[in-house]
């Protein structure tokens, strides 16, 4: 595939006092092997020559892993390949001509900060306020000495592996957290060692949930379609039933 | 000239520690509440140290650089997690897993240190399942385990393609229960740029806030560094992309010393860049070496596609040259002999930097199925890259830069040559010698971080517990933030024309040339000039917009970049001075005649101790190698 031209119509917003607005630039020369985030690293590369302020978005491991990124591209989160994070979106996926239009996460629990980077602070909070097994170091027990099965076990990794990175919240019309927040509840309603503490969790987990400003959930699943890790709904189902049984 | 004193304990190998945690000093729980600690980074040791020191009942504060402790690099680990459990009743022990970290890196760590953390590996693993850690399972439900490079026994915990993800979620989890408890204080979105040093001890650090600008002081009464490696040095590596030297470094010009920087590992199996914009490589996880079968074509220029290649044309040289230990070698093993091939013109792909990593004849003996469920994110993930579907056809696979096995010096107590300063996790030297082998780094960072800091560090804030909060107002912590004020002026007010990346970009270039998989003394020399040059060019051409006091990616960039270079010629320096070849060292003038690594145990069986002299020649410090437990020899996996 030969290199394309791109419109590209991207959010800019000094800080979160200031409004922002959409800026348009044009560029050519895009790699098709080249991520979307490689892309706005070009575009940058040409601001920055020109002594102009790049535009900011947040990245780090480039591998779809660490949940750093994330922006709507043409109004999906992450962009219009299902499970990929904007990292590692290809610009393959995209044609020569193509107009792309680049916005931050909106939420009310995510103010925009700059640019293109949001505050997800709130995630955090929810995890400080229970998502974790009491266990100190040097107190676990020899880890075969609790059996899990294969199947439970493989069906909490499922649900483990969400890298946090809100774009089950920006797809979301309500902005819910309930993905979130229900795949850390099942990783650990799944497991022997989570039952313990799991009234207590899922009560504090959804307590602060609330209170960080998250909307309710009203079932319309945008949050699994948009999910790049597929998290599924079905964790939302495992944490209703654990929350009515915390209660 | 600093001395080096390891104060390894007495006796035997296999008592040492026991011995040192039943003698070692303790702080007592109502004084513990009065010291404070700092500890930058959050990867699975920074995380766990944090957790296990706020448990003691320390008061901890944490910086990353990330907007979240979760994102630390530690996340990206692929493969898996070592541990001497012996679970598949295969031979293995500790003391097995300890002989084959010695021999895998080469005879160039120290035993006492390597011991250890063998020994607290299964402790690890515990720790990990209690928290939650959805570790693969057999279907009894018990723990199942797979084979890496470099051994003959199958140790390797893993989660699927994601084992840091999985045992850091673990991590940041006792993390948060300490924050949720108000032992430890987490503050995101902060880079550290100095560290301060009052008579003679670290007590405190200078950050910058990252979304204001803002430079703040912090103080404690002791400051551990664990802020990983710095392969990002190679601009294009494996790691996460904002991954630094910084911390380490600003650390070396404060006084503690860096051991032998040039023992980088460059893994054998990434995926080759692809464009001119590339920003990072990544990574294929070596655990797909056990199923997967590397080769390059027989004849030179053969560009037929893989398929259409028949048996016999293809040559498995790791098989061929290591009959034993066949695609299992160790990785710096692995890379120069894919390099070997490349430079040969046997290489493959558009570019002819690539080798084969064939899953054909696994396919055919065990089933897509099983194939699918081992590395299938692996898969999905080469494909999204590359747009090629490795069920189909071979993947195309390149050594790339990944971890680094030098580090800040550290004595048993993981302290650095700067009294009150600890580094641990990736960021020290200790315990992978001259190469690492595959899953021992998880291994190491979290026992670091759970088992062997929390230990050590009581006997020296024992010391401590008549000193009072250290005030952030003193002559030490103004100099330092003016210095760190003074150097973004600076490289705000250069206003060139290239960007930091383009610096970066080039300085990778130079490394990855002379100072990378191969190394002599001709190119090392002038890659020697080549970095000087270039930091001119930096200091006077460089162009960094917006303003200090604001969110500005660019001046962080900058920032790491200028350490880089500075770097750079430290590590350029050692490779110079180790006139031997030695596990990923290889200095092209000492090898075998069948192109193996030639060690020279007489001259360099030393750890390489570089102490800064300010704009002088930095002094190298000697660290003799004692090997009293394992008899030093060739290391052959043939
Ligand atoms: C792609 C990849 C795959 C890997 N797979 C495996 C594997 O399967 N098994 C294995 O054992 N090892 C693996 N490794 C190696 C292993 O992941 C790392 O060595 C290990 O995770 C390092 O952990 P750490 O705690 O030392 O530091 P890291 O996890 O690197 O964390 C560093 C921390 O320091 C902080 N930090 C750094 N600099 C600063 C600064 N200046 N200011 C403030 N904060 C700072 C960062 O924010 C971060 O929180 C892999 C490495 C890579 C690159
Ligand atoms: S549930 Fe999915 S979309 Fe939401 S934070 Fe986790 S990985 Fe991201
Ligand atoms: S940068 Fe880490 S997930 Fe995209």
């Amino acid at each position: 595939m030969p290199d394309m031209k791109l419109k590209l119509k991207i959010w800019r917003q000094k800080n979160a006092k200031t409004k922002g607005s959409f800026v348009s630039y044009d560029l050519d020369n895009v790699s098709p092997d080249m991520s979307f985030l490689e892309m706005l690293d070009a575009l940058n590369k040409r601001l920055v020559e020109a002594g102009k302020e790049p535009v900011a978005f947040d990245h780090d491991c480039r591998e779809g892993i660490c949940g750093s990124c994330g922006m709507y591209i043409n109004g999906y989160p992450h962009g219009p390949v299902p499970g990929l994070t904007t990292c590692h979106l290809a610009m393959r996926y995209f044609n020569d001509g193509d107009s792309i239009t680049i916005e931050p996460w909106r939420a009310k629990a995510f103010p925009v900060i700059k640019d293109l980077i949001v505050d997800r602070s709130a995630f955090d909070r929810i995890q400080v306020a229970g998502g974790f097994i009491s266990v100190t170091a040097g107190a676990a027990a020899e880890a075969n000495a609790i059996l899990v099965s294969k199947v439970k076990s493989d069906e909490a990794f499922d649900s483990a592996i969400c890298i946090g990175c809100g774009a089950c919240v920006a797809s979301c019309k309500n902005a819910s957290a309930m993905l979130f927040v229900s795949a850390k509840i099942s990783q650990f309603a799944l497991l022997p060692q989570g039952k313990v503490e799991a009234k207590a969790r899922v009560r504090a987990m959804i307590r602060e949930m609330d209170k960080q400003g998250f909307g309710n959930c009203s079932n319309t699943g945008a949050c699994e379609a948009q999910c790049p890790k597929q998290i599924k709904l079905t964790n939302i189902a495992r944490l209703n039933r654990e929350y009515y049984k915390a209660y | 000239m600093i001395t080096l004193n390891a104060k390894i304990p007495e006796g035997p190998l296999e008592e040492k520690w026991t011995r040192y945690k039943s003698t070692t000093k303790l702080v007592n729980p109502a004084n513990k509440k009065k010291l404070d600690i700092i500890i930058i980074g959050t990867g699975l040791s920074g995380a766990g140290s944090a957790a296990a020191l706020g448990e003691l009942g320390y008061n901890v504060k944490v910086f990353c650089y990330q907007d979240s402790p979760r994102r630390a690099h530690s996340v990206a680990a692929q493969g898996g997690i070592n541990a001497a459990k012996n679970y598949k009743h295969d031979g293995d022990s500790v003391f097995r897993l300890f002989y084959d970290m010695i021999k895998g890196g080469d005879f160039r760590a120290r035993e006492a240190n390597v011991y250890r953390i063998a020994e607290v590996s299964n402790q690890v693993i515990d720790h990990y399942t209690a928290l939650g850690v959805p570790f693969a399972r057999e279907y009894g439900g018990t723990l199942d385990t797979r084979s890496f490079g470099g051994v003959q026994v199958s140790r390797t915990f893993y989660a699927k393609g994601q084992t840091g993800q999985q045992c850091l979620l673990g991590a940041y989890s006792s993390l948060n229960r300490q924050i949720n408890a108000g032992t430890v204080t987490m503050f995101p979105r902060r880079d550290m740029l100095d560290i301060v040093v009052i008579d003679g001890r670290a007590r405190g650090i200078i950050v910058r806030n990252l979304l204001t600008g803002e430079i703040e002081r912090h103080s404690a009464h002791a400051v551990v560094l664990a802020s990983g490696g710095y392969g990002t040095i190679y601009y294009l590596s494996t790691l996460a992309v904002n991954s630094n030297a910084s911390a380490a470094w600003k650390a070396y010009k404060k006084g503690a010393a860096f051991a032998n920087p040039s023992f980088v590992q460059i893994h054998p199996t990434s995926i080759p860049q692809l464009n001119e914009f590339q920003s990072k490589l990544t990574l294929m996880s070596e655990s797909l070496r056990n199923d997967g079968r590397i080769w390059v074509p027989k004849n030179k220029g053969d560009k037929r596609p893989a398929n259409d290649i028949p048996e016999e044309e293809r040559d498995y040289y790791l098989e061929r040259r290591y009959p034993t230990f066949g695609n299992l070698v160790p990785r710096d093993v692995a890379s120069r002999a894919a390099k070997e091939r490349c430079d040969a013109g046997y290489g493959v792909g558009d570019t002819g930097l690539a080798v084969n990593l064939d899953f054909r004849d696994a396919i055919k003996k065990q089933g897509k199925k099983v194939i699918e469920n081992k590395y299938g994110n692996l898969f999905e993930m080469y494909q999204h890259i590359t747009g090629l579907d490795p069920y189909e056809e071979p993947m195309r696979i390149y050594p790339a830069g990944h971890y680094t096995m030098g580090g800040l010096w550290v004595d048993y107590e993981l302290m650095t040559t700067l009294p009150g300063l600890f580094s641990i996790g990736e960021s020290n030297f200790s315990d992978h010698g001259a190469n690492r082998l595959g899953a021992s780094s998880l291994m190491q960072a979290a026992g670091d971080g759970y088992f062997i800091l929390p230990n050590t560090i009581s006997n020296y804030l024992s010391g401590e517990i008549r000193t009072p909060r250290v005030p952030t107002t003193g002559a030490e912590f103004d100099e330092a933030e003016k210095n760190a004020k003074e150097r973004i002026d600076k490289l705000l007010s250069i206003k060139g024309k290239n960007t930091s990346t383009t610096f970066h970009r080039r300085l990778g270039k130079i490394m990855w040339d002379y100072c990378g998989m191969t190394r002599n003394e001709e190119g090392l020399k002038k890659a020697l000039k080549l970095v000087d040059e270039l930091r001119k060019d930096f200091w006077s051409d460089l162009m960094v917009p917006g303003e200090g006091a604001d969110l500005n990616q660019e001046l962080e960039k900058a920032g790491r970049v200028a350490d880089f270079m500075e770097l750079a010629k430290l590590m350029i320096t050692d490779a110079l001075n180790r006139k031997e070849s030695c596990g990923a060292h290889f200095r092209e003038e000492y090898q075998t005649p069948d192109g193996e690594a030639l060690r020279n145990d007489n001259e360099y069986s030393y750890v390489a101790a570089w102490e800064y002299n300010g704009d002088n020649e930095p002094i190298l410090n000697k660290e003799p190698l004692k090997f009293e437990f394992v008899e030093l020899k060739e290391r052959s996996y043939k």
